[in-house]
Formats: C-alpha cells, sequence, structure tokens
C-alpha cells in the first residue's frame, strides 16, 4: 500500500535547504566577518553567556539571548567599529533581550506579580560579573551525559563555540530547522533534568570532564574523517574542537588527560593535508608523502605530551596521543618504532573497551611478530559481536593476509570490508586495494 | 549516521491506492504529515521526497549514439520507488524503529499497515563509531 508520504509544500520540491532563519537572516554566519571580529565573538561567546545565566538563572532563554548578541554585534561592530569593552557590550545587549522577553511574557500572561521583572532590574545595575572558569560550567552543562550525544554536539558548538545554528547544520550537512530543533530539544532537556550552572561536585568532576572531552573528540573526528570531500566547514569543526580543548586546557592545565587529548588533536590533525590525494582519495599512513605534515604542530603535540606523560595517571587520551607521536616521529613508514606502538596498544587494551583498539593492537603486532601473529588475535576479535560485522575488521584481515602473501585472500577480504563500510571514501579506497591486486594476480586482464 | 527510508511497491499497489476511499485517503496522508512533522520535531529529518505515480516511469539507457532509449514496459513485478525520507540518527536501531512506524501507516479501510520499507544508510566521510 503506496501513501504519498509527504508534506504539505510536496509539490515544491528539494525540501534540503535551510528554512528562512528566523532572526531575519541579516548575517546568517559569523564565517563571513573579519577574521578578528568574528575570533573575538568567539573568544567572547562562553564568558558572556555565562554571566547572563548566572544573572538571570534561564539557560536556554540566555542561551538564545546571546546568539541575538552575537548577530547585532556581527552586522554593528564591522560598520561602527568596536566598541570600547566587547564583552560588556554583548553583556549589555543579551541583558537587555532577556527583560524584554520577561516584560513581554509578565505582560502577556497579565500578572500583577512583577518580582521577576524587579528582581531582574535589579541585578542588571549590578556590575556584570565575568568568571574565567564559565567556560568549564558551560562545557559541563552542555556535555551533561542526560543529553544524547548528537545535541550534547550541537549545543556545544553553538553555546560554547559561538557558531550559529545555520554553521552548525551546514556542518553535519542536516536543515538549519532539524539542527535548530535539536538545540532546543537539549535545552529542554537541560530544563527538565534541573542540571544546575555550576561546577559538578568533586566526586563527580573526573566522569563529567570524561563526558566533556569525548564531545570534544567526536568534533574534532567528524571534521577530521569527513574533510576529504571540497566542504572545508567540516575542516573548521576540527579547528574548534581544537580551539575548545585549548581553552579546556588552559582552564585545567593540570589535568593529564585534557592535556593528552589536546595532544592527540594536534599530532593527528598535523597529518591533514597529507592523508587525501588530489582527487580526495584516502591514502594510508604508510604511503602518505611526510614532507606534507605539520611539523611546527607536531613539535607542539609531542612538547604538550612530555610535559604531561611525567606527571603519571596515564589515561586513553596520552596513549592514543603517544601513539600519534611515535608514528609523527618517523621519518619513513619504515623507521616507525613498532615494538613501543605495540607496547603503547597493551596498555591501551587494557584501559579501554573499545574493540577497534583491540584491532589496531593486532596491527601492531603483526608489525612486529609477523602477519600470522596478527591473524591468530583477528581470529579471537571475531568473537566479539561489536566486530563481528564490521568492515575494518575485514580490511585489517586483508591487510595482513597481503603482507603474509595472499594476494587472492587478501583481495577477497578487501572486497567484503568495501561491500560493509559507510564511508565513501574508505569505499573507493578498499576497492582500489582490491583491484590492484586482482590486476597483480591477473596481470594481462585490464579488465579488472 | 543518515539512513533512506525507501518506500517501495509494485504498480498494482499503486493502481490500489488510487481506488482507496476519500476518507482512506485522507487518513493516510494525515498520517504522513505527521510523521514527517515528529522527525521534524525529533531533530532527525534530513530530507524527504515523493515521486509521482510510476504510470510515466521511463528506464532510460544511452544508445550506441549517446541518445537516450527510453522503456516504459515493465514487468508487473517491478517495484517503484513511492518516495523517500533521510534521517539522522545514532544507530541502525533508530532507523529501524522509525521505519517500522511510517510502515504500520494506516491502509485501505483505516487498517494499520505493514507495508515493506527499505532501510539504506547513506555514504559519508570515514566515520568512526561514537562508543
Amino acid at each position: 500500500m503506496i501513501g504519498q508520504p509527504f508534506e504539505e509544500h510536496a509539490q515544491n520540491g528539494a525540501r534540503r535547504e535551510a528554512l528562512p532563519n528566523p532572526l531575519g537572516g541579516a548575517r546568517r554566519t559569523l564565517c563571513a566577518l573579519d577574521p578578528p571580529i568574528e575570533t573575538l565573538l568567539r573568544e567572547l561567546t562562553p564568558r558572556v553567556l555565562g554571566a547572563v545565566v548566572r544573572r538571570f538563572g534561564d539557560f536556554a532563554a540566555a542561551e538564545d539571548a546571546v546568539q541575538e548578541s552575537l548577530l547585532a554585534a556581527a552586522i554593528e561592530w564591522p560598520r561602527e567599529g568596536l566598541p570600547d569593552n566587547p564583552r560588556a557590550w554583548l553583556t549589555h545587549v543579551a541583558s537587555r533581550r532577556m527583560l524584554d522577553q520577561i516584560r513581554s511574557e509578565s505582560a502577556r500572561r497579565r500578572r500583577e506579580n512583577q518580582t521577576a521583572l524587579e528582581a531582574a532590574q535589579t541585578s542588571q545595575s549590578q556590575p556584570a560579573e565575568m568568571r574565567e572558569d564559565d567556560t568549564l560550567v558551560l562545557l559541563f552543562m552542555c556535555c551533561h551525559p542526560a543529553l544524547t550525544l548528537s545535541s550534547a554536539i550541537a549545543l556545544t558548538l553553538r553555546a560554547v563555540g559561538g557558531l550559529t545554528t545555520a554553521e552548525i547544520a551546514h556542518a553535519f550537512l542536516v536543515p538549519e530547522a532539524t539542527m535548530a530543533q535539536r538545540i532546543s530539544r537539549a535545552k529542554q532537556n537541560i530544563k527538565n533534568s534541573g542540571i544546575p550552572f555550576q561546577f559538578p561536585t568533586p566526586r563527580e568532576r573526573t566522569q563529567r570532564l570524561q563526558a566533556v572531552l569525548h564531545v570534544l573528540y567526536l568534533i574534532f573526528n567528524e571534521g577530521y574523517t569527513t574533510s576529504t570531500g571540497p566542504n572545508l566547514l567540516r575542516n573548521d569543526l576540527s579547528h574548534e574542537a581544537m580551539r575548545l580543548a585549548r581553552i579546556v586546557h588552559k582552564l585545567q592545565p593540570d589535568d593529564t588527560e585534557v592535556a593528552g587529548l589536546l595532544a592527540l588533536m594536534l599530532l593527528t590533525d598535523a597529518r591533514r593535508l597529507a592523508r587525501t590525494g588530489a582527487g580526495g582519495e584516502l591514502i594510508p599512513l604508510a604511503r602518505q608523502n611526510r614532507a606534507l605534515w605539520d611539523r611546527e604542530q607536531i613539535a607542539e603535540g609531542v612538547a604538550l605530551l612530555s610535559a604531561t606523560l611525567p606527571k603519571g595517571s596515564v589515561g586513553p587520551y596520552q596513549l592514543q596521543a603517544a601513539i600519534a607521536a611515535v608514528h609523527d616521529e618517523a621519518a619513513q613508514a619504515e623507521a616507525t618504532d613498532w615494538p613501543q606502538i605495540l607496547a603503547l596498544y597493551d596498555l591501551l587494551r587494557r584501559m579501554s573497551g573499545n574493540p577497534m583498539v583491540g584491532l589496531n593492537h593486532a596491527v601492531a603486532s603483526a608489525m612486529v611478530h609477523g602477519p600470522t601473529r596478527g591473524l591468530e588475535l583477528l581470529d579471537v576479535l571475531q568473537a566479539d559481536a561489536r566486530l563481528a560485522d564490521h568492515h575494518r575488521l575485514d580490511a585489517v584481515r586483508a591487510h595482513l593476509l597481503e603482507i603474509g602473501g595472499d594476494p587472492k585472500e587478501a583481495a577477497r577480504y578487501y572486497r567484503a570490508a568495501a561491500g560493509k563500510t559507510a564511508s565513501l571514501p574508505e569505499r573507493d579506497y578498499l576497492l582500489a586495494q582490491a583491484a590492484r591486486l586482482s590486476g597483480e594476480l591477473q596481470p594481462t586482464n585490464d579488465k579488472e | 549516521m543518515k539512513y533512506m527510508l525507501l518506500m517501495m511497491g509494485a504498480k498494482t499497489d499503486f493502481d490500489a491506492y488510487a481506488q482507496w476511499p476519500k476518507q482512506d485517503l485522507q487518513a493516510n496522508i494525515a498520517f504522513m504529515r505527521a510523521f514527517s512533522k515528529d522527525l521534524k520535531d525529533a531533530g532527525v529529518f534530513v530530507a524527504t521526497e515523493g515521486l509521482a505515480f510510476p504510470a510515466q516511469a521511463r528506464m532510460v539507457r544511452a544508445g550506441k549514439d549517446g541518445e537516450p532509449i527510453t522503456d516504459g514496459v515493465f514487468p508487473e513485478s517491478k517495484e517503484f520507488l513511492a518516495g523517500y525520507w533521510i534521517v539522522e540518527v545514532e544507530s541502525p536501531e533508530e532507523a529501524y524503529k522509525i521505519a517500522a512506524r511510517v510502515s504500520a501507516a494506516p491502509g485501505s479501510g483505516g487498517v494499520r499497515g505493514s507495508m515493506p520499507i527499505e532501510v539504506r544508510q547513506v555514504l559519508g566521510g570515514a566515520e568512526e563509531p561514537r562508543r
């Protein structure tokens, strides 16, 4: 039975278009601004928001008001010049919006009770209180485990990163209305769960900080792993994640995992230019042109890691950063210190339940002890339900079979992996590997 | 991760749909509209399109000169796409749940349906597993 799915404007065609910006669309993105103004606005966002939330209490409304103040600044500042105190300017505009809203709400309710308004006006006469650690408190809120990961990501980018909904929607390739809905649901969720605007208790702190780091890691990853296309905005997600990680590191310089995550981002992102070819095709680590790696960023990541590891309490991000550093420090792929990488994966495997770690550990074992050892480990991993049907298990098996000198089986597993992956660049890569091996098998048959 | 939910049917299904009584059609259309709105409210909506009935469908191939050769005669058993939704969700299970909801759209006589919905993952970048 075939119904017509769709909605009222079914005849109007493409509905991938974002809906008009409810703020009037004068400035849909901050990206079009002068870089210095954009940078300034992004830096000030969480601190202004922190001040407004503390004054008025209502996070959801305050967040909207701050977004409006950012848009107002994006229009006025390039025209009128920077105000003397940009932070106070933004806080003032956002607070005015809050007051307007409270006024119109109380008018709508036709209540005699003016308490909320009076309280707000009283508090407005007090100087805006700016606290350095507001950014961190906001991050704890936006990355609260009560939120789904996708809403935590969206809310973090908007409330802490200062990106507009349109920019976030573009970065994730969804309609603006969908992203707006995701953000508003996240805020509703915060309200319903009664998540307070305050530091978590010392007991909760570690777990909550972990949630923050996980969200930042996912934002970085979204930008990094999908940056093969022409869509540069997705690249910007990596940079945004690094910027936020830097802020957290500055606020929590003694937390070794925060430093570890930032180092991991720096050391991974340093290879960005080399990991895809001219046509956007994936280039594996072993075949990357290492001259394209960003040496400065590698040096920064290594220095950060070297300063962090001796502090003790080594966690998964530090270990992953250490592995990335070993790769980055090899002048050629052949010079890679695989025994050290294997030792690091051994440690990581004991700490993390992530089955991907097991896969990488098998690869490192194969590089140290030979492909047979690696393949034995894969047989064990095959029993893990989370991996059994995962394309990467087949891809790694294909790789090890190839090293072990079985191109026919290797080609078969490359193709099996290609059939399972949901990544277009990865599928292209896996099919090319299979075709290359089949070509070697039948050098006269160029139809393969 | 993004999934496409494809609503498919044989030509006889489309013909039968065109014969539904008015109230059944209205119930079905209202359901579909509410469904799309729910997807939007939930923040998972990416895109949707409905296609014209298959009467005008043509199969096109390039001839030797590259010019189109069209064919509109299809075997009775051929399945046609009626429309699709694209949703962004956090797991395949979530996509299956959404597909099951639309599968149960009210059919002829207002009876709850069970039409097949093909669920396919949309290719993206080299995405890492989330947890």
